[in-house]
């Protein structure tokens, strides 16, 4: 029995207590203003505009260039992160560089590339692949962890370990594999629109504009558009058309635009931007240069990082228990125990519109309706984390065994259903959770004062050192609250339960094969 | 004479829970041995243990076939062999496989009739089917020794006793795990009895009979 450390012991109502704690606490610090003139009437134009979408505003080169930064991103960030997979477990390296990688957002990587690869492919292809290979890294890890190991416990002594993972290891999870790289290619999609937003020719890009200039009929369109891509994915992205496509893809990449030549580029951002400023003078050997180096990055430790990190948080904090109340109260929605086949489809549609919707895009839409404060964030952290958690958590309903003489209506869900997922509701929340901080970050764009806020003032006045500090911020932030997050589902004992929404439509393993659906590991006994 | 095994006064156990206490036990090479117990003695464990330590001269059939699910029953059966192959040709065989190993792999198949299921996918095999691809595949490994644990349980007696014999004939020593006390005494020279992870009786067939053996399952179905 292991004690809990310098913590009391943790239970899921003191769990609950605590977050509710911070989220309450974080309100009267939080800017909840709705400052537009015309909220409602707004509204109303953006309503009139979804009714009539006017279709002819779709421009195909945008949606064929979503496409393939999506296609080509997933491509070389899987490929690498397969790669990193399989050191993962020997090489603490490897873990950081994964958990640096996906630490910080596409958007961000997106200002950072475009430094050096300009408004081209090259930053559209990569703002995707660099964090991919941080989360596919780290996801096919714990596949290949969790995997059988049944088959390559019983291979002869002295197989070579190339082979030993083609025959007993990769084609054990090669099914898991293909699912969760399908499913995050979706993902990929829902990045490349939000990256269109700050300039690469996507279907964001069109989007953003429209939205500006309050043509809501043409900004409906390219989102039904965008719909129609992400509802059809199982169509037209399979195993076999992977590769086509990103060969086609290769084909089909806009021209870039400006930003001069890239050695160039690579040679003064590595030599010069990067460089903190007071060490750039060659005064690497001066002992004061180095004092001005510490004074200047505590000023932007105690002027931005800290500001910065504090309302990140705030908004994190409330969002995620605004997430979880959404969803607790919209799973009985979508879960047959309770609605029967209307609520199956309910929860079909909630989750087509959740995750072809980017919370970025919903953010910057909402904050045109109602105004600059971090209600708007809120609103759209909530809404899709909320949806995405209810969803899961009605599938979860649907599954429960329940006794033939079950309460049902309100009964059944404050005694049965919601008491006996609710470790699962933890779960999913608490692995939300550096994902919603993560979001709260990159929202500083948009104008509110979390930490991107900083990163994209640095950017666009071309400190480029400044903002790697402020990344470098981020990042230990995001790492941080992972790290306390696995924590909290370590002593909460919820490691083993499903986290990822892949996993609910992924393939189980146990269903390829009735008979090995038993099959024990062999372990090697300790002698 | 360094007998095939030897093993004195071993423990060993699971993440700190003993299984096996001291044991001692030495196969000559050529013995043809059953160990026996309810389940729970530890008969796996030993078998496991031994395994762990001779890789270099033992085949293992677990108890679960551990195969690869999505894989076909001649690349399960292959993997018996991957040791004797340089990679490339490994690779080789999971995309194209040569003839002279369809051909080798064919011969052991033939031996548990299941040469008819090749290229079947070894997730779509029923349990006994399964056991068998297991079978073959320590017989393609060839190891002097082979360590069966349970490995006929999911057949019925007539393929079981033919899949004992054909075991019998490809390896120099056998060592089983079995349940079936007549089966145990009718294929094998010598009787190894746990119970409660300690041997508590080790005696040749020929001087034991079922109605003997029988007390100590009392409670299980034989």
């Amino acid at each position: 029995m292991r004690k809990a450390g310098f913590l009391p012991r943790l239970t899921y109502g003191s769990a609950t207590q605590m977050f509710l704690l911070a989220g309450i606490v974080a309100v009267p610090f939080a800017d909840l203003a709705i400052s537009a003139v015309h909220p409602g009437a707004e509204f109303r134009r953006l309503l009139t505009g979804i009714l009539s979408p006017s279709f002819s505003a779709i421009e195909l080169w945008s949606v064929v260039w979503t496409v393939s930064f999506a296609v080509l991103g997933v491509v070389a960030g899987g490929t690498a992160g397969l790669v990193l997979a399989l050191f993962f477990d020997r090489s603490r390296f490897i873990r950081l560089t994964a958990a640096a990688l996906r630490s910080v957002h596409e958007l961000f990587w997106a200002l950072f590339l475009m430094q050096i690869t300009g408004l081209s492919p090259a930053t559209g292809v990569l703002a995707i692949a660099l964090p991919y290979t941080g989360t596919f890294a780290k996801v096919f890890a714990e596949i290949f962890e969790e995997a059988d190991r049944s088959a390559e416990s019983v291979l002869p002594h002295r197989t070579g370990t190339l082979s030993r993972f083609a025959f007993a290891r990769f084609p054990v999870v090669a099914q898991q594999l293909k699912t969760y790289s399908l499913y995050r290619l979706e993902c990929a999609m829902r990045s490349t629109l939000v990256l269109g937003f700050v300039g690469l020719p996507t279907i964001g890009f069109h989007l953003e504009s429209y939205f500006k200039q309050a043509h809501y009929a043409e900004a409906a369109a390219l989102l039904f558009c965008f719909y129609v891509l992400i509802g059809t994915r199982r169509l037209w992205a399979r195993p076999w058309t992977v590769p086509l496509l990103a060969i086609a893809s290769l084909f089909m990449l806009p021209e870039a635009t400006g930003g001069g030549s890239t050695w160039s580029n690579i040679a003064r951002f590595f030599g010069h931007d990067i460089i903190p400023t007071p060490l750039r003078s060659g005064g690497l050997w001066h002992g004061e240069s180095w004092g001005a180096f510490g004074s200047w990055a505590w000023r932007i430790t105690v002027q931005q990082i800290g500001p910065g990190a504090v309302e990140t948080l705030i908004l994190a904090q409330i969002a995620l228990i605004a997430a979880g109340a959404l969803a607790l109260l919209l799973y009985p929605m979508v879960s047959r125990r309770f609605l029967g086949q209307l609520g199956h489809y309910l929860g079909r549609a909630m989750l087509v519109v959740v995750r072809s919707t980017p919370e970025y895009m919903l953010a910057y839409l909402l904050l045109q309706l109602m105004g600059p404060s971090m209600l708007p964030a809120i609103i759209a952290l909530a809404l899709h984390n909320g949806a995405i958690i209810g969803y899961l958590l009605g599938r979860q309903a649907d599954q429960l065994a329940l006794r033939v003489d079950a309460p049902k209506g309100a009964n059944l869900y404050l005694y049965q259903t919601t008491p006996t997922l609710y470790g699962q509701f933890l779960a999913y929340l608490l692995y939300r959770w550096e994902l919603i901080l993560r979001e709260s970050a990159i929202f500083g764009i948009l104008g509110i004062k979390t930490l991107g806020y900083y990163v994209d003032a640095a950017i666009s006045e071309l400190r480029i050192d400044t903002a790697a500090l402020l990344l470098v911020g981020v990042a230990v932030l995001s790492m941080s609250v992972d790290a306390f997050s696995r924590n909290l589902r370590r002593r909460l004992r919820l490691e083993g339960l499903p986290v990822r929404l892949s996993a609910d439509q992924g393939a189980n393993p146990a269903r390829s094969g009735g008979a090995f659906a038993g099959a024990a590991h062999a372990q090697q006994p300790v002698a | 004479m360094a007998g095939a095994i030897t093993l004195d006064k071993v423990s060993a156990g699971y993440q700190g829970v003993p299984v096996l206490h001291d044991i001692t036990l030495s196969v000559k090479p050529g013995e043809r041995l059953a160990i026996i117990g309810r389940s729970g003695a530890g008969k796996s464990t030993l078998l496991n243990t031994i395994y762990s330590r001779y890789p270099e001269r033992a085949a293992l059939i677990p108890q679960a076939s551990a195969l690869v699910a999505n894989l076909s029953v001649f690349h399960n059966v292959f993997m018996g062999s991957l040791d004797r192959h340089s990679t490339l040709y490994n690779l080789r065989a999971l995309v194209w496989p040569p003839a002279a190993e369809i051909a080798a792999v064919v011969r052991v198949l033939e031996a548990v009739g299941l040469e008819e299921k090749l290229f079947a996918k070894a997730g779509e095999l029923s349990g006994g089917q399964q056991q068998r691809t297991s079978v073959a595949r320590a017989m393609l490994n060839g190891r002097p020794i082979v360590l069966g644990d349970e490995p006929v349980a999911a057949l019925d007696r007539v393929q079981g006793d033919a899949v004992l014999r054909v075991l019998s004939e490809r390896h120099e020593t056998k060592i089983f795990a079995m349940h079936d006390i007549r089966q145990a005494l009718e294929h094998c020279e010598r009787i190894v009895l746990l119970e409660g992870g300690r041997i508590i009786l080790d005696e040749p067939s020929r001087q034991l009979s079922y109605e003997r053996l029988l007390p100590h399952f009392e409670g299980e179905l034989q």
